[in-house]
C-alpha cells in the first residue's frame, strides 16, 4: 500500500542524510521525498510517498519518531491529506503535434513555460494521479525530459500542524 | 568563567560525574589532552588501541551503569571506534564518544586524518554530533549524556574539530536539556498497565521471558519479585542474564538458539508469554512462525520500534521497566484473591515444566583425561566471589559460560551479544576492572578471540588492573567449527588455529603471570593460583577440542528443533 508521511525535522544539517539513511538502511522503500523549510525557519518538512504493509509502515514511522531530531511524524491515512505535485515537461512540438500538445496543456490546465520550434516546455500542477495522466497523453508526441518535485501533502480540514 | 573548549569539555566531563575515560591521542585531540594534563579530576587510561578503548568504555558502562567515555583522535583513530561503537548500539548501551576533527575550516577537503565520522556513524550510534562553533560545545556535550542514558540507552558521538577546542567562551553549563524531537516514555498506560494484570491472572501456562533491558533499566529487583510473586517460571536472554537469579527454582536460564531444553518447551507450549526489555531477537525465537505458538503476548518496552518488529504482540506496554514492573506490582496487589487463585491454576503446568526440567537438564559427560570446557566454568563458579564480574569472548567459551556460570545478579555479565564482537572481553573486563578495583573481575576467551585485543594485557599491568584472564583454548575457531561438523561435513576450512602459542610466556613478556591447565586434575588448582597471584593474569586451560555447544536449534528451525546432548 501507498503512504505518504509528513515528517517535521529540525532544520539542521545532516537531517536528510539520517532520514535517507533509514530508509535505505533498513530497506523501506521510497518513492518520492520532498523537503523544505517551513514558515518556523528552525523546523524543514519532508513529504515522504512510500510503501509497505500495515507492519512496514508501523515500524516506518515509529523508527521515524525515533530520530532524535524527528519532531513530528504523520501518517496520512486515506482520503485524509491533499497532494499535490509539480512536473516540468518538455515534449517535442513539430508541425500537426503542436496544436494537439496545446490542447492538452489546455485540459489539464497546465501552462507553457517555454516555446521553441521544436518543443513546448509545460508546467503542470495537480494530484500525482493528475500528473501521471497528462504525462501518458504527451509520451507519444515525444517526451524529451521530464522533472517532478514529488508530492507534497497536507491535511484536510481546519486543524494546522505549526511550523 | 572564559576556556577553551578543550577545558569546556573536560568540564562537562566533570559535570557528568564521569571519573574515568578512555582515550588515545593524536593530532586533533592534542589540545585536549594538554588540558587533560594538568586536569586532576578525571582518570584517563590509555589503551593500545581505540577499539579497545571503546570496548572497556563500554565495559565500564555495563558493569557500572552510568556513562561510558571514550576518546580518539580524527581519521584512523575515529575509525579504530567503529566496532566498538556498533557493538554498544546494539547491545543499548549507554556512551559518549568523543573523537577530535580537522579544523572546521579544513572539513571536507581530504585534509591530513580527515574522515566523515559524523556520517560513518550515523547507523551505529544513538545520535551524533559536529560542533562547529565553541558556544554550541557545552549544550551538545549536555544532550549527548542525556541521549545515552535515557529511553532507550545507547552510544552518541561528538566529533569535535580542533579549532573548536582551542577556541574560547564564556563556560556555564545548562542545568536541564529540553529536544523537542526526544521525548522517551517512562510510565506505563495504566489501562494497558490493568490489561496486563488481567491477562497474567487469567493465564494458566505462563512464562515470563526477560531481556537486556532489565538489567538496563536497573529493575532486576522489581522482576525477581514479580516472578516469585507470580511463582510463574522465568527464562532470560543472553542480555538479561542476572536479571533473576538463576539459582533460584522458578529460573529455566537462558532460552532460544543455545537455550535449555526446558526454557524452549516452556516458550513454546506457554499461553501467555510476558516479555520484558527484550527484543525477540532471531537467536532467541528461531522460525518466527512457530515461536510461542499458542500464546498471548505481553511487551514491555521503552522503545516502540522493538515492539511488533519480529512478532505480533497483543498487548504492548511502552515504557520503562523500573516504572511498570511497580505499576504491574502495584495492581496485583489489589487482587490478592484472584492471585491465589492464579498460583493453584498454573500447578500442573509447573509440574509438566519440572518433567521437562528432569528429562533434559543441562549437563555436558564428564572425561577423566581431557578438560571439558564447561567444567572449567562450574569451576570458576564454584571458586569465585560471588559479586564476580564475568566478562566474555564471542564463541563456544561464551555460550558455555551462559549456560553453565549460573548468574544470580544484574551486571555480572559483559559479553557482546547482537553484534558478537570478537576482541570485545578482555577490554571490556578491563573497563570493569577500572570501574571496581576491589571487585573480581574475569574474562573467558576463546583462543582466537583473545588474540584480537591480547595488546590489552599491556595497559592491565601498566594500570595494575587485575583481570583474571581465562582462554578455553580449543586450538579453533570453536563456534564456526561447530557449524562446520554439523551443516557442512566437517570441512574445517580455515577453522584451525594452526600455530600453538604458548600463552604463558606471553603474560611473562608483558609483565603478567600465566599458568596452565591441560588435565581435569590441575584446573581448581590453576583458577586458585590465579586468583591468589596479584594482577593480571591468564589462566590457560587446553580444553576438549571438538567439544560442541548443546542444546542447540538451528539457524532458521523451531526452538523445539533442538540436538541435545546425548
Ligand atoms: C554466538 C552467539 C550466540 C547467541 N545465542 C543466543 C541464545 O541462544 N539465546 C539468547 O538469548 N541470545 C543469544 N545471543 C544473543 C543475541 O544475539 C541477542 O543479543 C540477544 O538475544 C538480545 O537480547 P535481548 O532481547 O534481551 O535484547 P537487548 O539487546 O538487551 O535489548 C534490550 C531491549 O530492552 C529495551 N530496553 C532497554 N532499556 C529499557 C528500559 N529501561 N525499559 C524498558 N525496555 C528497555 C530495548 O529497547 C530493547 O528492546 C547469542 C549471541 C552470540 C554472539
Ligand atoms: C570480529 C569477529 N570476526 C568473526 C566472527 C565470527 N566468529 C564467531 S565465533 C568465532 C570463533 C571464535 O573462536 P574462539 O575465540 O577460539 O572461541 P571458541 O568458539 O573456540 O570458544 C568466529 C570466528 C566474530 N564473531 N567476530
Ligand atoms: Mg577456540
Amino acid at each position: 500500500m501507498k503512504h505518504t508521511i509528513a515528517v517535521l525535522v529540525e532544520n539542521e544539517f545532516g537531517v536528510l542524510s539520517r532520514v535517507a539513511g533509514l530508509f535505505s538502511g533498513r530497506g523501506f522503500n521510497i518513492d518520492s521525498l520532498s523537503v523544505a523549510p517551513t514558515n518556523d525557519e528552525t523546523i524543514s518538512r519532508m513529504t515522504i510517498v512510500t510503501r509497505g504493509d500495515e507492519q512496514i509502515m508501523e515500524q516506518i514511522t515509529k523508527q521515524l519518531n525515533k530520530l532524535i531530531d524527528v519532531i513530528k511524524v504523520i501518517d496520512f491515512v486515506d482520503g485524509s491529506a491533499i497532494e499535490r505535485e509539480m512536473a516540468l515537461i518538455k515534449v517535442t512540438a513539430e508541425d500537426e503535434s503542436r496544436a494537439e500538445v496545446l490542447r492538452i496543456v489546455d485540459i489539464f490546465r497546465a501552462k507553457i513555460i517555454d516555446v521553441t520550434p521544436r518543443s513546448y516546455t509545460i508546467e503542470a500542477t495537480g494530484a500525482p494521479a493528475k500528473i501521471d495522466a497528462i504525462l501518458e497523453l504527451l509520451r507519444p508526441l515525444g517526451l524529451k525530459e521530464l522533472v517532478r518535485t514529488g508530492s507534497v501533502a497536507i491535511g484536510r480540514g481546519a486543524k494546522g500542524w505549526k511550523g | 568563567m572564559k576556556m577553551n573548549g578543550a577545558k569546556i569539555l573536560l568540564e562537562c566531563l566533570k559535570l557528568e560525574g564521569v571519573d574515568t575515560v578512555f582515550g588515545y591521542p593524536g593530532g586533533t585531540v592534542i589540545n585536549l589532552y594538554d588540558e587533560l594534563f594538568s586536569f586532576k579530576e578525571i582518570r584517563h587510561i590509555l589503551p593500545r588501541h581505540e577499539q579497545a578503548g571503546v570496548h572497556a568504555a563500554d565495559g565500564y558502562a555495563r558493569a557500572t551503569g552510568k556513562v561510558g567515555v571514550a576518546i580518539a583522535t580524527s581519521g584512523p583513530g575515529a575509525t579504530n571506534t567503529i566496532t566498538g561503537i556498533a557493538t554498544a548500539y546494539m547491545d543499548s548501551i549507554p556512551m559518549v564518544i568523543i573523537t577530535g576533527q580537522v579544523p572546521t575550516a579544513l572539513i571536507g577537503n581530504d585534509a591530513f586524518q580527515e574522515a566523515d565520522i559524523i556520517g560513518i556513524t550515523r547507523p551505529c550510534t544513538k545520535h551524533n554530533f559536529l560542533v562547529k562553533d565553541v558556544k554550541d560545545l557545552a549544550l551538545i556535550v549536555k544532550k549527548a549524556f542525556y541521549i545515552a542514558r535515557t529511553g532507550r540507552p545507547g552510544p552518541v558521538l561528538i566529533d569535535l574539530p580542533k579549532d573548536v577546542q582551542i577556541a574560547t567562551t564564556e563556560f556555564k553549563y545548562p542545568d536541564t536539556v529540553e529536544i523537542r524531537g526526544y521525548k522517551p516514555t517512562i510510565e506505563g498506560h495504566p489501562k494497558q498497565v490493568e490489561k496486563a494484570v488481567s491477562l497474567i491472572l487469567a493465564a494458566k501456562r505462563p512464562v515470563i521471558y526477560v531481556g537486556g533491558g532489565v538489567i538496563l533499566g536497573n529493575a532486576a529487583e522489581e522482576l525477581t519479585t514479580l516472578g516469585r510473586r507470580l511463582e510463574t517460571p522465568v527464562t532470560t536472554t543472553l542480555m538479561g542474564l542476572g536479571s533473576f537469579p538463576e539459582e533460584d527454582p522458578l529460573s529455566l536460564g537462558l532460552l532460544g538458539m543455545h537455550g535449555t531444553y526446558y526454557a524452549n518447551m516452556a516458550v513454546s507450549n506457554c499461553d501467555l508469554l510476558v516479555a520484558v526489555g527484550a527484543r525477540f531477537d532471531d537467536r532467541v525465537t528461531g522460525k518466527i512462525a512457530s515461536f510461542a505458538p499458542h500464546a498471548k503476548i505481553i511487551h514491555i518496552d521503552v522503545d516502540p520500534t522493538s515492539i511488533k518488529k519480529n512478532v505480533r504482540v497483543d498487548l504492548p506496554i511502552v515504557g520503562d521497566v523500573k516504572d511498570v514492573l511497580t505499576q504491574i506490582l502495584k495492581v496485583l496487589e489489589e487482587q490478592a484473591d484472584k492471585l491465589e487463585a492464579f498460583k493453584k491454576a498454573i500447578v500442573p503446568w509447573s509440574e509438566e515444566i519440572e518433567g521437562w526440567k528432569a528429562r533434559h537438564p543441562m549437563g555436558y559427560k564428564q572425561a577423566a583425561t581431557v578438560i571439558k570446557p564447561q567444567f572449567v566454568i562450574q569451576k570458576l563458579r564454584e571458586l569465585s566471589d560471588p559479586d564476580a564480574i564475568v566478562a566474555t569472548d564471542v564463541g563456544q567459551h561464551q555460550m558455555w559460560t551462559a549456560q553453565f556460570f549460573k548468574f544470580n545478579r544484574p551486571r555480572t555479565l559483559l559479553s557482546s551479544g547482537g553484534l558478537g564482537t570478537m576482541g570485545y572481553g578482555l577490554p571490556a573486563a578491563m573497563g570493569a576492572q577500572a570501574a571496581f578495583p576491589d571487585r573480581q573481575v574475569i574474562v573467558v576467551c576463546g583462543d582466537g578471540g583473545f588474540q584480537m585485543n591480547l595488546q590489552e594485557l599491556a595497559t592491565l599491568v601498566q594500570n595494575r588492573l587485575a583481570v583474571k584472564i581465562c582462554i578455553l583454548n580449543n586450538n579453533f575457531l570453536g563456534m564456526v567449527r561447530q557449524w562446520q561438523e554439523l551443516f557442512f561435513d566437517k570441512r574445517y576450512s580455515q577453522t584451525c588455529m594452526e600455530l600453538p602459542i604458548d600463552f604463558i610466556k606471553l603474560a611473562e613478556a608483558f609483565g603478567a603471570k600465566g599458568f596452565q591447565a591441560t588435565k581435569p586434575d590441575e584446573v581448581e588448582s590453576v583458577i586458585k593460583k590465579g586468583f591468589a597471584t596479584p594482577g593480571p593474569v591468564i589462566m590457560e586451560f587446553k580444553v576438549a577440542r571438538e567439544e560442541k555447544v548443546l542444546p542447540m536449534v538451528p539457524a532458521g528451525a523451531s526452538l523445539t528443533e533442538m540436538v541435545l546432548a546425548s
